[in-house]
């Protein structure tokens, strides 16, 4: 028997909701149910970063330690509160004190029409509570998805940069213990659930119980992270009938490492894991610090990434050239496959009604490998990629220098599904790099790949770019080993 | 030789702007008031807090509705036949209309007719409302409208600017400037080059959409609540399409989160169809657009096709120019007459022309009616003249610099622009050659040379660009405002004034001219919402012209109050004038010194009026249009900017570096908020020249139609040196408020050094020796074509 309720701190307030539908987001539940006009809606989608709020939970990895994350409350349904504190703008004033993020706003006189500012002062809350030191990078890192259009952001930077000692005295700080106290007790609590408008959500808490349920009811739609699946609510006016939430799921929320791989639960969100990645794969991990935006990454996960199987996913080629394969599940039943078998045609998969991934395992490094990745869009920071671009190189020495003994070229943005190039594949295997075989890969990605024109790129540039990365890829390699550097990403230039 | 100016004396982003107490310009406050001062922006507290309400955020009134609109499917088709049944069985709808149901007027041009506020039997673009629904909450009248089935006769859609040429497809008629014979000097002239540009619009992506409320009264009429940049055009409006007088329809509009010219004309027509509804149902309406649907229904800065045939000499120096800009002005009117004329006014932007010929044509597409936008076309027509700056040096195989120096207006000759006014207080050779020096670009120029020549596939660019741009409006009624003071008998002080908040800080800036009169601290002025009923009549916040007209308006209006304090205090205290002091709050009169608020108590007992309106028309400004010569605009803003940028030669990715920016204000009223208006302005006017990419489909179908596919700046992509400064010592030489100038759109252009820098990065390819073409945007699609073609050239 489920509970048929949502518990939650709002602010330093224990809040219960029953009947109410779950296709509710946070945003609307704060603006059209608790009156509270401080979170603004600026697009609805996830993009501008002026609904930010920020939610605690406690930590897994530390006991009795809170988690401070900014999330976009437009996109994230008011079932995903169950368990933790919901923080927003109001309640970071003490009295007539404003808190130090955002007296530091207004001191360095960074708010002009004042619309985006709610979410900066939350972003930039949330990152002061985990670090109250941070330096430039980790403020535009934290701040990326908050988009701006009076500043020019200079002054917000320079907002965020200062640091305080009195943040760590806020009335958050102040209630802590208490926060942890609660959200233990509401941990503790069975799954929850909530009705309304006759839809209904359901947060199962383990694996058998998520099983059972899709079972049941095989028409459920998962929610992962949902910040591409609330858009179908928010954007297109859809309303889900039956919601199921798996970011409670304890076997979906671990990153685990063995000998020879790193096993991460499908419903772990990018931020829990992106340290982990960017250890082995240093490309990989920054490449990830542009999918979407902190506030993104704090919630959409890798199980959501791949399976939503969208063709512009930029997970998904990055793992189909790592080799990765993907763990699913249903009523007990356990399949491990490729990755790169997963995807079927434009968003269909091999995932059979009433199952679900669990986990995706991504190979450690061994020797002589390389993973290269590209992500090209219009703009660097929260941006859809044009083309994904990701090469897996494994170079053997003998006795004529370099030889490829295996290579994986995925690419994302060129077809309907995220895919290999095994013709260009085919041109390197078994040669060395030379300028003479990048010019006939370049030449053979053409018959693997005839890109499309939509609004983010020309079919035209895609190909160029695709073939200019290979050897944009070649450079990197020959540089790495020769004395002079040539420099080649200007993301560096950050 | 002229003498630089002391950037080391000048106000920058860099010294600390956010005391109160800071000393501007060596100038030193005495008392109080607030003219100079780095003053808070008066509703920070409130905006950090999440308290400043914003039109969405007002308690619901009782039984409150909210609207939506049909819209349409094609870019140009009759309207055959429309079945609303399933709209109106629809949960929550409470009433459909059409414009049928229009008392009023069923156009809402604002300056020329053209707009229906619904569909008339036809539609002009995707997206056009055809009808209005008010339902009982947001979704479901979102939803409701989905239902509708509307039959369409298509029509053929005119949906390029080359094809509306070829059709002479225009809005208003064309209208050519002229100054000399710019043919036969372009033929004598030593070099001659010719060239075309695509110059992208812009969404202006305020952070807060288009929003009204409508809220029916007892007497017929209608308050209206609205984020707009012109209540008292809403006013007239909603009056016009309800068919009642004027006095019957209150506007009030305290903030936008954000307008940048898009909510000038195109935030009326949400406000016109909630209080049809509101009419219609005798209930408060509120219209919110989603913003995919503001994105789509919501014009934006006109895209521009211009070309040009200049002849010069062997220096570079212009000597004819025949320019003409080709406006896509979507299906109608709306202000395009002017955009265009602003287009063709800075077609010289800096620059002397010599003989020149400067055509404006205004298209006519099925999209979208494009409006004002910050810089209101001046940009569109800047980036032509810049062109050709860039496009002579590469001829001439010379520094761009060099060229834009050479070209620039001179102090005592080469002084009159193509529309014949003279160009006075010219102070933009010596802006140029300190930011030269402050910037150090000869030696970064050097550097960046020698980076290139070591770097196979990143490539940097440095550019100087300066901007001249006119202040006035170019309709001459327009260039006037009012004010309405009061002080009360607590001595503190309620300001009105015609001009709207959308996070420039006019309000902060006039409520410190006005503590500046009475000489008290600025948080004794509180500023109210614009209301139609505290000043009527009022000429729209636009046109970088809110602080330049409202500011004297309430200066005026606080002259004529501290007028009447003094002539009562000289004849209750028999003291002359020159006897009556305000200063640090107090009011001191001969021998005795009065707190403002105990001095405002003892006026009111002595039966003093403590209220006034004020106002203030600008002077010296008149254009003839028929002639094409005059002196539109009272005075010119300068500024310059350096860029220096990176880019990718194997995809097209780039970053700007370093932006310096050094920018005349005047005598600045508020440092910190001027600093931040030109903070704002270059990042926004880098976006329109960089990532921000309009795309329609084949069908007229904006495909841009969200922040997932339309990318504005974040924050990454502010230079990650932005050193900004602004001209020391520099009063405006027109008697403006407090010598102040202009701020707002003029510093948007400095983005141009942007797109030069790209194109020079880019030129680098080649050694310099080839003029890279670069229409914007340039994405980095449009950079890597731009790379790939000058291959080309170096191969062959």
């Amino acid at each position: 028997m489920v509970a048929n309720t949502i518990k939650f701190l709002l602010n330093n307030e224990l809040v219960k909701i029953e009947n109410l539908d779950p296709n509710t987001t946070v945003l609307q539940y704060l603006r059209e149910e608790r009156f509270k006009s401080g979170t603004k809606e600026g697009c609805a989608s996830g993009d501008c970063g002026a609904c930010t709020v920020v939610l605690a939970e406690l930590d897994p990895k530390k006991t009795g330690q809170l988690i401070y994350k900014s999330i976009n409350s437009c996109i994230t349904f008011v079932g995903n509160l169950h368990g933790k504190q919901l923080i927003t703008v109001e309640d970071l004033k003490e009295g007539a004190q404003l808190h130090h993020a955002q007296q530091t706003i207004v001191d360095n006189h960074g708010s002009q029409c004042g619309f985006c500012t709610p979410g900066f002062v939350m972003s930039s809350f949330a990152l002061h509570k985990q670090n109250n030191t941070p330096n430039r990078a980790e403020v535009l890192e934290a701040l990326a998805g908050n988009l701006c259009r009076c500043t020019g952001y200079r002054s917000i930077i320079e907002a965020a940069i200062t640091s305080s000692e009195s943040a760590a005295e806020d009335s958050f700080a102040k209630h802590y213990q208490a926060t942890v106290t609660a959200l233990t007790a509401l941990k503790k609590l069975s799954a929850p659930a909530l009705t309304g408008n006759s839809h209904n959500y359901i947060a199962p808490k383990n694996i058998d119980e998520l099983a059972t349920e899709l079972t049941n009811e095989p028409k459920s739609t998962l929610v992962a992270g949902g910040t591409d699946l609330a858009l179908s609510v928010t954007q297109n006016l859809a309303t889900i009938d039956k919601l199921v939430y798996v970011g409670n799921v304890a076997e979906l929320t671990t990153i685990e490492e063995t000998e020879t791989e790193i096993i991460i639960g499908s419903a772990l969100p990018y931020s829990e894991f992106i340290d982990t990645l960017h250890h082995y794969y240093p490309d990989l991990g920054e490449m990830i610090e542009r999918i979407g935006s902190k506030q993104v990454r704090n919630t959409g996960t890798l199980g959501g990434n791949v399976g939503n199987a969208s063709p512009i996913g930029d997970m998904p080629p990055a793992l189909i050239a790592l080799g990765a394969t993907m763990t699913l599940h249903v009523q007990g039943q356990e399949r491990t496959i490729l990755v790169e078998d997963y995807f079927v045609d434009y968003k269909k998969t091999v995932l059979k009604p009433s199952e679900f991934i669990k986990s995706i395992q991504i190979p450690k490094p061994t020797a002589g490998q390389t993973l290269k990745l590209y992500k090209i869009s219009k703009r660097i920071d929260d941006d859809i990629s044009a083309v994904l671009a990701a090469f897996f190189i494994e170079q053997e020495v003998d006795g004529n220098g370099q030889k490829i003994t295996n290579v994986r070229l995925a690419f994302g943005g060129m077809a309907a599904i995220p895919k290999r190039a095994p013709a260009t594949e085919a041109i390197l295997l078994g040669n060395s790099l030379t300028k003479a075989l990048v010019a006939q890969a370049k030449e053979a990605l053409t018959t693997d790949f005839q890109p499309m024109s939509d609004v983010r790129a020309s079919d035209k540039y895609r190909m160029t770019v695709a073939q200019n990365l290979i050897e944009k890829c070649y450079l990197e390699l020959q540089s790495a080993n020769a004395r002079e550097v040539i420099e080649t990403r200007v993301v560096n230039y950050a | 030789m002229r003498s630089l100016i002391d950037v080391k004396k000048a106000v920058t982003n860099k010294v600390q702007t956010n005391t109160d107490k800071s000393v501007v310009n060596g100038q030193k406050n005495v008392g109080l008031g607030g003219v100079g001062r780095s003053k808070k922006h008066e509703s920070a507290d409130k905006q950090v807090a999440g308290e400043a309400i914003y039109v969405d955020d007002r308690p619901s009134l009782r039984g409150e509705l909210h609207a939506a609109v049909g819209q349409s499917t094609m870019a140009h088709a009759n309207i055959i036949s429309m079945d609303l049944s399933a709209v109106k069985a629809a949960t929550g709808v409470i009433s459909v209309i059409t414009v049928e149901d229009v008392p009023g007027h069923t156009d809402i041009g604002p300056v020329f007719p053209g707009d229906p506020v619904l569909a008339i039997g036809k539609v002009e673009f995707i997206g056009q409302p055809i009808f209005a629904v008010a339902a009982t909450s947001f979704d479901l009248a979102r939803k409701a409208v989905k239902l509708a089935k509307i039959e369409y006769q298509e029509l053929e859609a005119v949906l390029t600017v080359k094809d509306a040429l070829a059709k002479q497809n225009f809005v208003r008629p064309p209208f050519t400037m002229k100054r000399g014979d710019s043919d036969s000097a372009i033929t004598a002239a030593d070099h001659q080059l010719s060239g075309e540009i695509l110059v992208g619009g812009q969404e202006h992506m305020y952070l807060e959409g288009q929003v009204s409320t409508a809220e029916p009264t007892e007497d017929g009429g209608m308050n209206i609540f609205t984020s707009s940049q012109h209540p008292s055009e809403v006013q007239k409006l909603v009056a016009e399409v309800l068919d009642i007088p004027l006095n019957k329809v209150l506007v009030d509009m305290r903030r936008m989160g954000g307008g940048f010219g898009g909510k000038e004309t195109q935030a009326a027509p949400w406000a016109c169809i909630a209080a049809l509804l509101a009419n219609v149902t005798k209930r408060p309406v509120k219209f919110k657009l989603a913003r995919m649907d503001d994105m789509v229904m919501t014009g934006k800065r006109h895209p521009f096709e211009n070309n040009y045939t200049v002849g010069f000499d062997k220096d570079g120096q212009i000597k004819g120019i025949n320019i003409e800009v080709n406006g896509n002005c979507g299906y109608s009117p709306d202000l395009s007459d002017a955009i265009v004329d602003r287009a063709m006014f800075h077609s010289d932007n800096a620059y002397y022309l010599d003989q020149a010929t400067v055509t404006g044509n205004r298209c006519k597409l099925n999209t979208v009616s494009h409006t004002a936008y910050r810089g209101f076309g001046g940009p569109q027509g800047m980036m032509t003249i810049e062109m050709v700056m860039d496009d002579i040096a590469r001829h001439l195989g010379k520094d761009p610099l060099d060229i834009r120096k050479v070209n620039l207006y001179g102090t005592d000759d080469r002084n009159e622009t193509h529309y014949h006014q003279k160009v006075e207080h010219n102070n933009l050779s010596e802006v140029i050659e300190s930011l030269e020096e402050s910037s150090d670009y000869q030696a970064r120029r050097k550097a960046i040379t020698e980076f290139n020549a070591t770097s196979p596939i990143l490539k940097k660019g440095i550019a100087l660009t300066p901007v001249k741009f006119g202040i006035s409006f170019t309709v001459q009624h327009l260039n006037q405002a009012g004010a309405l003071v009061h002080v009360y008998t607590d001595g503190t002080i309620h300001l009105s004034h015609g001009g709207s908040e959308m996070g420039q800080g006019l309000n902060t800036k006039v409520a410190q001219i006005v503590a500046e009169e009475f000489q008290v601290d600025v948080d004794t002025v509180a500023c109210s919402s614009a209301r139609t009923d505290k000043v009527p009549n009022s000429s729209p916040t636009a046109a970088s012209s809110g602080t330049d007209l409202n500011g004297k308006a309430a200066e005026a209006a606080a002259k004529a109050i501290k007028q009447r304090l003094i002539d009562f205090a000289c004849e209750k205290y028999q003291v002359e004038a020159e006897q009556v002091q305000f200063e640090n709050n107090n009011v001191i009169v001969g021998e005795q010194t009065f707190s403002f608020a105990e001095f405002s108590q003892i006026a009111y007992m002595g039966r003093v009026s403590l209220s006034s309106t004020g106002f203030y028309k600008t002077p010296k400004i008149h254009f003839d249009r028929a002639t094409g010569k005059g002196r539109p605009f009272f005075y010119y803003a300068t500024g310059a900017a350096v860029s220096e940028v990176i880019i990718d030669t194997l995809t097209g990715e780039y970053k700007t570096l370093r932006t310096d920016i050094l920018q005349d204000v005047g005598h600045s009223i508020n440092p910190a908020i001027d600093i931040g208006q030109i903070e704002g302005a270059f990042v926004q006017g880098m976006g329109w020249l960089t990532t921000e990419e309009l795309v329609w489909n084949e069908q007229g179908r904006l495909l841009s139609n969200n922040p997932a596919t339309y990318k504005i700046p974040a924050i990454n992509d502010a230079p990650k040196d932005f050193r900004v400064a602004l001209v020391p010592d520099a009063p405006n030489r027109e008697h403006t408020i407090y010598n102040s100038k202009a701020v707002g759109e003029p510093p948007f252009m400095l983005g141009m050094a942007v797109w030069s820098a790209l194109k020079d990065a880019i030129a680098s390819v080649n050694d310099y020796k080839t003029n890279p073409k670069l229409d914007t945007p340039a994405t980095p699609e449009r950079v890597l074509f731009a790379v790939e073609a000058i291959k080309a050239v170096t191969a062959k």
